[in-house]
This record gives structure tokens, C-alpha cells and sequence, in this order.
């Protein structure tokens, strides 16, 4: 789970441009949106592209991201849980 | 009823060819000739608006929003007018045709059709204009134009009839071109006499002074 954490970090940096933010600087379980790394509407679609690209997963029920993109931890459970390939 | 000759530039940002001028002057300049990318990036650093969204901006965004960060540092001209009257123009030639590419390119391939929704919100030139808009509160009269090139006398009768219609008090106005490794952009404050507040850099508003700003270094 943790070597997963640390994947996502570095392909969430490239996939949403935060070229001013270090794998070190998003701790596992913080909040991705609102106060947490501050990211937005459009954030949120590049994240359900990258789920779908990278590990084959696609999020059926948009309501579902809510959860699944609360956190870097909650993102690698949902991966971990659903990845087929 | 208001002339060109009332109309004044109270500020001016070149950026082109790894160098970047501020009211006539040498703002920044990289030592080494280096891609867009890179350069605009440095230029952010030294301007410093702390502003995270930059970076996820298609280049021709990142060239408009960096010259209006320039020329609009803490409103000191924009300001002093009302928000619903400070206005927008901007010109180029490409369009959003940069971006456009690169969103392209990522559903040319029916095996690997992952359309970028990153990309996709800046496949439309207005997305420049609306970034300065809401960065600086610049809330009138806001268009784009596509036009071959720069056509000064096309941008000084169009922002005098802006003025002499009242549908702006200021106006951001210039041209602001990004196509794959070239970019140039002449960015302008405009106001209507600056009788306001006075400020050292005014320029009347005129073909000639544009060609003097514009004309290569």
C-alpha cells in the first residue's frame, strides 16, 4: 500500500502540473481538495483520467469520487480493490 | 467625446525572444536561448505572484497572465477605475491552435483515448482573457481577436471606440501569440487621459509609438 502511495504521488504531480509541490510535501491522508492541496473541478476529471489509464479503472457513479479522491490513501485502497490488470 | 489623443499607455510588457521589458525597460532575460517552457517558467520565479494555477495554464495563457502580472501589480493603474469598466483587449494570430494540438493528441488514437479535460478548458482564446479577467478584476468589456497580425490601427480604432462609447475607463490591451516554439507578446495599459493620478511612463496612444514598442530588439 505504501509503495502505491508513493507511485500516486509522483503521477498525480506530473498528471495535475504542481510543479511547485515535492512527493514529501502530500502527506498520505490528507485532504486532496478544499484545504488539502487545494485542487479543483478539472483536477477532480484528470484524476478519474489517470484512474482509467493507468490502472485500468473506471469510476461508473461520478458521486463515488467524493470518497475515493478524499485522500492519496483512499485513491490506493480504491486501486487496490478494483484493479483488474 | 474622447479622442485617441486622450487615450495614453501608462504601461507596457514585451516579451518576446528570451527577454522580457517592462515600460521600455529590461525586466528579465534569460542567459541561454532556451524553450518556452523553461523561459516562462524562470519568469514566474522572478515575478513571484505565488499563484499555483500557472502552471497547469497552456502557454499562451501563461504569456498572457505573466505580462498582465507584470504591468498590473497590485492594480496600482487598473485600480483606480471601476471594476465593471476595466476592459480586455486582446489579439493574435494562432488562436488557441497550441493547445488545441495538444489536446489533439490525446484522442488521435482510438487505442488510447484519453481526452486531457486540462487541456480542453483552454481550447478557446477567451480562456486567456478570462484568467486575467478574474486575476485582476477586470470585470467590463473583455474580446479576443484573431487577426493575420498585429494590426496596430485595428487596436487603437477599437479601443477608442471603447472609450468614446464608455464601455471602458482602462483597458488591458495588446496582442498575445503563442504557436508550438514561437511567442511574442505586446501587452498595454490603456487609460483615457491618466488625469487620475499621474504616472511617470505615458505614452500617447498612437501607430507610431506601438511600432516603436513593438519593433524587434
Amino acid at each position: 500500500m505504501e509503495a502505491l502511495i508513493e507511485k500516486l504521488k509522483k503521477e498525480i504531480i506530473e498528471a495535475l502540473n504542481l510543479e511547485d509541490i515535492e512527493p514529501e510535501d502530500i502527506k498520505a491522508d490528507d485532504p486532496l481538495f478544499g484545504d488539502g492541496l487545494g485542487l479543483d473541478s478539472i483536477d477532480a476529471l484528470e484524476l478519474i483520467v489517470l484512474l482509467e489509464k493507468s490502472y485500468g479503472i473506471k469510476i461508473e457513479d461520478p458521486k463515488d469520487g467524493k470518497k475515493i479522491f478524499y485522500s492519496l490513501r483512499t485513491m490506493a485502497e480504491y486501486i487496490s480493490s478494483h484493479q483488474k490488470k | 467625446m474622447v479622442s485617441k489623443d486622450d487615450i495614453t499607455i501608462t504601461g507596457s510588457c514585451r516579451i518576446t525572444g528570451n527577454s522580457a521589458f517592462l515600460n521600455g525597460e529590461p525586466y528579465f532575460s534569460s542567459a541561454e536561448k532556451e524553450a518556452f517552457p523553461v523561459f516562462m517558467k524562470a519568469l514566474y520565479k522572478k515575478v513571484g505572484p505565488g499563484y499555483p494555477k500557472f502552471y497547469k495554464m497552456d502557454p499562451l495563457t501563461k504569456l498572457g497572465f505573466i505580462s498582465a502580472e507584470l504591468l498590473l501589480t497590485d492594480n496600482a493603474r487598473t485600480g483606480l477605475y471601476p471594476e465593471q469598466s476595466r476592459g480586455i483587449v486582446l489579439m493574435n494570430a494562432s488562436a488557441s491552435a497550441d493547445v488545441d494540438r495538444s489536446f489533439q493528441k490525446t484522442i488521435e488514437d482510438k487505442e488510447d483515448y484519453y481526452p486531457s479535460p486540462g487541456l480542453f478548458v483552454y481550447t478557446l482564446p477567451n480562456i486567456m482573457a478570462g484568467e486575467i479577467a478574474i486575476r485582476h478584476k477586470l470585470k467590463g468589456e473583455n474580446t479576443v481577436f484573431i487577426l493575420p497580425t498585429f494590426s496596430m490601427e485595428f487596436l487603437t480604432d477599437y479601443v477608442d471606440l471603447l472609450f468614446e462609447t464608455q464601455k471602458v475607463t482602462c483597458c488591458l490591451a495588446g496582442w498575445v501569440e503563442v504557436d508550438d516554439k514561437d511567442y511574442d507578446s505586446l501587452l498595454l495599459i490603456l487609460e483615457k487621459g491618466g488625469k487620475k493620478k499621474e504616472n511617470a511612463y505615458k505614452l500617447p496612444f498612437t501607430k507610431d509609438v506601438l511600432e516603436n514598442l513593438y519593433k524587434p530588439d
